[in-house]
């Protein structure tokens, strides 16, 4: 049996070789765990737990937002925007009122989403046991979620009818607040304002540019786009306008900034675009023949 | 399974303790003075992100790397293309063994005594030596457009290439419609160029490459050379879900086993795999699915210069069939996962005996078509990103042999050519990092072949036994 005198062996130095490195392999896991509350998330029918969450942390999230989970993770100088501190926890997008804290659920749609030009990916390909046991987790770092509830998420009223109307009076709402200071004239985030905007960690940071994509970072749907409006995004220049615009006019300005997207199709564009003073606007826009290999569209 | 440990004898043992025990006292030291290294992996490097991430343990995907992949190697944040790195970005990763390896055969052809004649004899040798190089690059070249190319050398220094295609991916903005053309793997689940066995008997899937033998000591076709687990030169066509739950793909590919050159037919093979994931509660992520090769390859070619020995590239005719079939399931019970195939595997008789198909020729008397069966497990422990521990049995077991005797010869023996495989495997990596990549590799494998010996085709045993630095940068 001198095989199985090798394979012995081999067990033998295997196991001396790799049973004192396994406490250091888990040390860092171990000992942020530990020095945690426990801290659940309720999404659904999903109940999250925090100490399952860490061992995700530590595989796939600390790297940017590092082992405190301050955004200081090693490749935090090389990520622009900087990586979210969850010991803030303050949250761009939430369906809470703006500076309270987040519902589960925003966290876990924020996971499910990711956040386009950024270095965050949707992680919709974890379980979602395993997303809710990420968002108890990340309720860890932040004594916030131990002295303070999460708000009372904000009431979006049904969309109304679109209406060339909506649009134009979208427009005026446009001007009227001054959106265009920061996005532009045309929505395309390079207002007189954008080169100085920054973020609550005084960083750069640059406003949605309307006309790159369909996808905003709190989502894509006319509703996600109404909720914003009204929550505002904390920790960024934008703010809430629930105390200054109607419900009526915030969906106005919904259908606004659609036809802003000229490169993406939508009720909104089309009807934009079957007037002649929209298709004129929406044609002088649009730069043709024209390719990029970014894959936005000029 | 008594019998795969019986037939060897350890000879030189003493040497080969000293030698193992110096190799061990050096892995010890540095694992006590390991630091981080500064290296740049070319995906981790572009977007910032631990190889954790995509890899239960690399090069093992994760779920999220498996989609990453899926994807074009593309994150999907708009933010993919090149023109989002800094110029200088240069999208390459090598990787190299440094390693300590035994092997011991127990049945080598050897000179008789006094050098007359053949024998077989046990040959063990054992030392210092190096793997491969793999270089790697990838990436995208504009926003849906992902490549690969992959020069690859032997230990030696003489390349080739791997891997080498370009792929649209998700074509009208839909995941489900990517074409990829060139070299590339097979769409296997199990990915037997991210295997985490290195040994020169467990490098490999035994699944993946069996061919029968046509009788004790006679191979079949030399033209036909095939492995599922080999590259294939082809388009495919593939496609996911949003979250890759679902993924299935099709593929048309060059009947050459992916050699360059168009080297023996015009003759196209095709491959098919489907696999659906599903959530269980807290245990994990499990998927199931399904493959088929279905190939062909000639058995003599039309034209040769200089007699049969020197055929015409690319113009060989009289093809024959060949199928591989599989089931796939992926088990996870949190950090402890199992990975089950079961194989089919089926050769036209006129290639498993070597038999020109000119018309009107006929099979010798006593050929069939082989078929066999074959089943895999392979399990890992992932107690954390750095530490995982392997296991492995491979099994293949013949149903049909290739030879059931023809008045002169006999049949061929019932278990002919059945094989078993089994390992035991850890990594270890000091660091997880989105710079570098480096493991400690530990790992021994024995594989028994039924016959196989070369001259008096009893049971042929093979064993390995490595322990390296696996790094890459």
């Amino acid at each position: 049996m001198p095989n199985m005198k090798i394979a012995r062996l081999f067990v033998g130095v295997a196991t001396a070789l790799v049973f004192p490195l396994a406490p250091a392999a888990q040390q860092a896991e171990q000992a942020a765990a530990k020095a945690k509350p426990h801290m659940e998330s309720h999404i659904g029918n999903l109940t999250g737990h925090s100490e399952a969450g860490a061992q995700l942390y530590y595989r796939y999230c600390w790297g940017c937002h590092g082992a405190r989970g301050n955004g200081d993770g090693e490749n935090a100088p090389y990520v622009t925007p900087q990586p979210r501190n969850f010991v803030a926890a303050i949250f761009k997008c939430r369906s809470t009122p703006t500076g309270t804290l987040p519902l589960d659920s925003d966290l876990y749609d924020s996971l499910n989403r990711g956040f386009n030009f950024t270095n965050m990916p949707s992680w919709i390909t974890l379980t979602a046991q395993e997303r809710a046991d990420l968002v108890a987790f990340i309720k860890t770092f932040s004594s916030r979620w131990v002295t303070e509830k999460s708000g009372a998420p904000i009431q979006v009223p049904p969309e109304p009818k679109l209406t060339l109307e909506s649009i134009k009076h979208g427009s005026e709402l446009f001007q009227k607040l001054v959106c265009w200071k920061c996005h532009g004239q045309e929505g395309r985030g390079d207002g007189p304002s954008a080169s100085t905007l920054t973020d609550s960690n005084e960083q750069p940071i640059r406003p949605y540019d309307f006309t790159s994509t369909d996808r905003s970072k709190c989502g894509k749907t006319n509703r996600e786009l109404y909720r914003v409006f009204m929550t505002g995004m904390d920790g960024t220049p934008m703010p809430s306008f629930a105390d200054v615009v109607k419900p009526e006019d915030a969906w106005d300005l919904v259908h606004y900034l659609r036809t802003l997207q000229y490169n993406n199709p939508s009720p909104e564009l089309a009807m934009w675009e079957g007037t002649a003073e929209g298709k004129s606007i929406v044609a002088a826009k649009k730069v043709q023949n024209t390719y990029t290999g970014s894959g936005l569209k000029p | 399974m008594e019998q795969l440990f019986s037939n060897e004898v350890w000879k030189g043992s003493a040497r080969w303790g000293t030698a193992l025990l110096f190799s061990v006292v050096l892995l010890a030291l540095f694992v006590v003075d390991c630091r981080p290294a500064s290296a740049i992996p070319a995906f981790a490097r572009k977007y910032g992100m631990p190889c954790s991430s995509c890899h239960e343990a690399w090069p093992k995907l994760s779920p999220f790397g498996q989609q990453f992949k899926d994807n074009g190697y593309q994150l999907g944040n708009d933010r993919d293309a090149p023109i989002f790195q800094q110029a200088a970005y240069w999208p390459v990763t090598f990787r190299i063994t440094p390693q300590w390896h035994r092997e011991s055969v127990n049945k080598a052809q050897v000179d008789g005594s006094n050098g007359i004649g053949v024998n077989e004899a046990q040959v063990t040798t054992h030392g210092f030596d190096w793997s491969g190089l793999d270089f790697h690059t990838g990436g995208t070249l504009a926003k849906n457009i992902s490549f690969y190319a992959l020069p690859s050398s032997d230990n030696t220094g003489a390349f080739h290439f791997e891997s080498v295609w370009a792929r649209l991916d998700n074509v009208g903005g839909s995941s489900w419609v990517n074409i990829k053309m060139g070299k590339f793997e097979l769409d296997n689940l199990l990915s037997e160029k991210r295997i985490l066995t290195l040994t020169n008997v467990s490098g490999v899937y035994a699944n993946y490459h069996f061919q029968p033998m046509y009788q004790p000591g006679v191979s079949g076709n030399p033209n036909f050379v095939f492995g599922i687990g080999d590259n294939q030169v082809g388009l495919e066509w593939m496609g996911h879900s949003k979250d890759d739950r679902t993924r299935i793909s099709a593929s048309l590919l060059s009947s050459n086993d992916g050699s360059p050159g168009l080297p023996t037919n015009r003759g196209y093979d095709g491959f098919f795999a489907a696999s659906r994931a599903f959530e269980l509660g807290s245990l994990g992520l499990q998927r199931v699915g399904g493959f088929a090769y279905i190939g062909e390859a000639p058995t003599y070619f039309q034209f040769t210069n200089g007699g049969p020995a020197s055929p015409v590239a690319g113009t060989g005719i009289g093809n024959k069939g060949f199928q591989r079939y599989g089931l796939i399931g992926m088990w996870y019970i949190r950090k402890f996962d199992i990975t089950t195939i079961y194989f089919h595997g089926s050769d036209s008789a006129w290639l498993a005996s070597n038999t020109p198909a000119v018309p009107g020729a006929t099979l010798p008397i006593g050929a069939h078509a082989p078929a066999w069966n074959g089943a895999l497990f392979e399990s890992h422990y992932n107690l954390n990103p750095q530490l995982i521990f392997i296991n492995r049995y491979e099994l293949v077991r013949m149903s049909q042999q290739a030879f059931t005797g023809d008045g002169t010869a006999p049949a061929n023996p019932s278990n002919l050519g059945n094989t078993d495989v089994v390992t035991f495997g850890v990594r270890y990596y000091p660091f997880i990092s989105s710079r570098a990549g480096f493991a400690y590799h530990g790992e021994y494998a024995l594989m028994r072949q039924r016959g196989a010996s070369p001259v008096t085709f009893s049971d042929l045993t093979t064993s390995s036994l490595l322990v390296g630095f696996d790094f890459d940068f």
